[in-house]
């Protein structure tokens, strides 16, 4: 049995979350062999090969994978699916655009963001925004799985030196074209792997009220995110958002601030490990869910917990 | 040109899912259902489409159940032309409503189909995607901006960090996010004119695909119940617990 990782990179370098994928893998048994396309990627293929528990690191370097299009990519990994009995990806943007072309291409019902493995072909996976809990067997003989990256600890970077071998590239479908990127310049880190978060809602009133938890965050060196409710009125852009619809996260802390606590945002955060919840209604449902509760008017509760921290040796 | 718009009966946005005590699925019955909400949206991107006069005919798809047809009525209230009904009792999975689809799509010849990015039920995230694939055509996923120029769609992505944009030669297949649009409500003119508008109906046998799913639903269980905590008394307490109790930060 052997497993093939699609790896998430930036060409130079690799990107954490393929780290959960290794996980999922060493879990199933078997090889693990990672796949690194794109363009420039010895750098992202040469991390690659220091994870712990990886066999053999595939590279297709070409111009056409640069910008890790769905058409190309998925046409690669489909050229060479039948060598594996699993292809496996962390549930990433990127990864959710390829994957399920990949699937389609290889006639294989694909099994989204699965948060445990029972076997190699059973598989739990949340559906109903995470309020419900399947258990799925496939049949399909190869298997393409995307994997909750909250789910899986992310494997060893280091310890590892996988051989590194060329693959030919499958050409450039001429289908679709990337013209630029504009990311959110942060200095705060990814929301997604962040050990502390804290999150604005409804409750925040306006963007221009965010600073104050963006001052809270700093000092605990968390990542801000917010609710949808916030996203919709425009608060923060839609990567902030955690939820059904945005980011899953599960971090160690997870302090909710101004947010009542909808099906949809609890779907993205009950994994966190502590969750603090400020809000001023007493009744609102986050608190169920709180290991512990401020009722308190964030705008005075909020400041207040960053003079707390500063006071407590906490400066960011 | 023609845009495909696909649009799945759900479980209404609103309504807390319970898990049936045989654990066989959700239980679905006397619960209000409603058109996936990234399908509205879907909706009304055609519809913006037309009014802009870039689109001349907008047909809306529903694979299911006979009450589908409601979800295609709602469709054809906000805006869209006419419907399809693909008649089918019972699951239908992501790669056979993605098979299915082709199929219209070889018969209709639209330019674009715009499709939700998931589902609100499974949440597989994957049925666009498979079908782009299936009809060999370029895919923007997840947008939130698009611009028809010539032969070619402008999409914003929004992707892990903040945005893309990407080009994608026409025909192809667009998925939404949510700050795509906000859907229009039907009027009630509309919801009464929508009545005559003509839904055909068909079924995968017809369109010569096999429906069977390939993936066995071995249980649905509740998740993992969280038990809820304590209330502090202000801030110092707080960070007093955090540090001591919980050990956190």
């Amino acid at each position: 049995m052997t497993i093939l990782i699609l790896a998430e990179h930036d060409n130079t370098q690799l990107r954490p979350a393929t780290l959960n994928a290794v996980t999922a893998a060493k879990e199933l048994g078997g090889e693990i062999e990672v796949l690194v396309a794109g363009s420039g990627c010895e750098g992202a293929a040469n991390d690659a090969s220091k994870i712990e528990g990886v066999t053999k690191i595939l590279i297709a370097d070409s111009d056409e994978y640069a910008n890790a299009l769905a058409e190309n990519v998925a046409t690669l990994v489909s050229k060479i699916a039948e060598n594996y009995s699993h292809i496996l990806a962390t549930a990433t943007t990127s990864a959710k655009n390829i994957m399920p072309r990949v699937a389609a291409l290889k006639d294989v019902q694909q099994v989204s963001e699965i948060s445990e493995v029972i076997d190699a072909e059973t598989f739990v996976r949340p559906i109903y925004a995470g309020n419900a809990m399947a258990t799925v067997k496939t049949s399909d003989s190869i298997k393409v799985i995307t994997v909750r990256g909250t789910s899986f600890e992310a494997a060893q970077e280091e310890g590892g030196s996988a051989p590194i071998e060329k693959i030919e590239a499958s050409g450039d479908a001429g289908l679709s074209q990337y013209i630029g990127s504009e990311l959110s310049a942060s200095e705060r880190p990814d929301l997604t792997s962040a050990r502390i978060v804290v999150s604005g809602g409804r409750g925040m009133q306006s963007g221009e009220n965010f600073p104050i938890i963006e001052a809270v965050a700093d000092k605990l060196g968390a990542a801000v995110g917010a609710s949808r409710a916030a996203v919709d009125a425009g608060y923060v852009p839609n990567d902030y958002q955690v939820g059904q619809t945005g980011k899953v996260v599960a971090p160690d802390l997870y302090i909710a601030v101004g947010i009542s606590g909808a099906i949809q945002h609890l779907a993205g955060m009950k994994d966190s490990k502590v969750i603090v919840a400020i809000n001023k209604d007493e009744e609102a449902p986050i608190f169920q869910v709180a290991d512990f509760g401020l009722v308190a008017d964030l705008f005075k509760a909020v400041p207040e917990l960053d003079d707390e921290l500063q006071k407590n040796g906490f400066s960011g | 040109m023609k845009i495909l718009v696909p649009v799945k009966r759900v479980i209404d946005y609103n309504v807390k899912v319970r898990v049936k005590a045989d654990q066989t699925g959700v239980e679905l019955a006397n619960v209000k259902m409603s058109m996936n909400p990234f399908d509205e949206i879907s909706v009304e991107q055609a519809i913006r489409l037309k009014e802009a006069g870039v689109c001349d005919e907008i047909i809306a798809v529903s694979i299911g159940v006979q009450q589908c047809q409601e979800t295609i009525r709602t469709a054809l209230a906000m805006g869209a032309d006419r419907g399809i009904h693909v008649l089918h009792d019972g699951d239908v999975e992501p790669l056979a409503v993605a098979k299915i689809l082709k199929e219209l799509a070889d018969k209709e010849g639209p330019s674009l189909i715009i499709v939700g990015k998931q589902a609100i039920d499974d949440d597989s995230n994957q049925t666009g995607q498979m079908l782009a694939a299936l009809l060999g055509w370029g895919q923007a996923t997840f947008v939130s901006d698009i611009q028809v120029e010539g032969e070619q769609v402008k999409a914003t992505r929004e992707v892990d960090g903040g945005l893309e944009t990407i080009s994608v030669k026409l025909p192809s297949v667009i998925t939404t996010d949510l700050r795509l649009n906000e859907p229009r409500y039907a009027s009630l003119p509309n919801i009464m004119k929508a009545k005559k508008k003509p839904i055909d109906q068909t079924s995968p046998a017809d369109l010569g695909v096999d429906p069977s799913v390939r993936l066995e639903i071995l249980k649905v269980s509740e998740p993992p119940q969280r038990e809820s905590g304590v209330k502090v008394e202000d801030v110092a307490d707080l960070v007093d617990k955090l540090r001591n109790t919980a050990k956190v930060i």
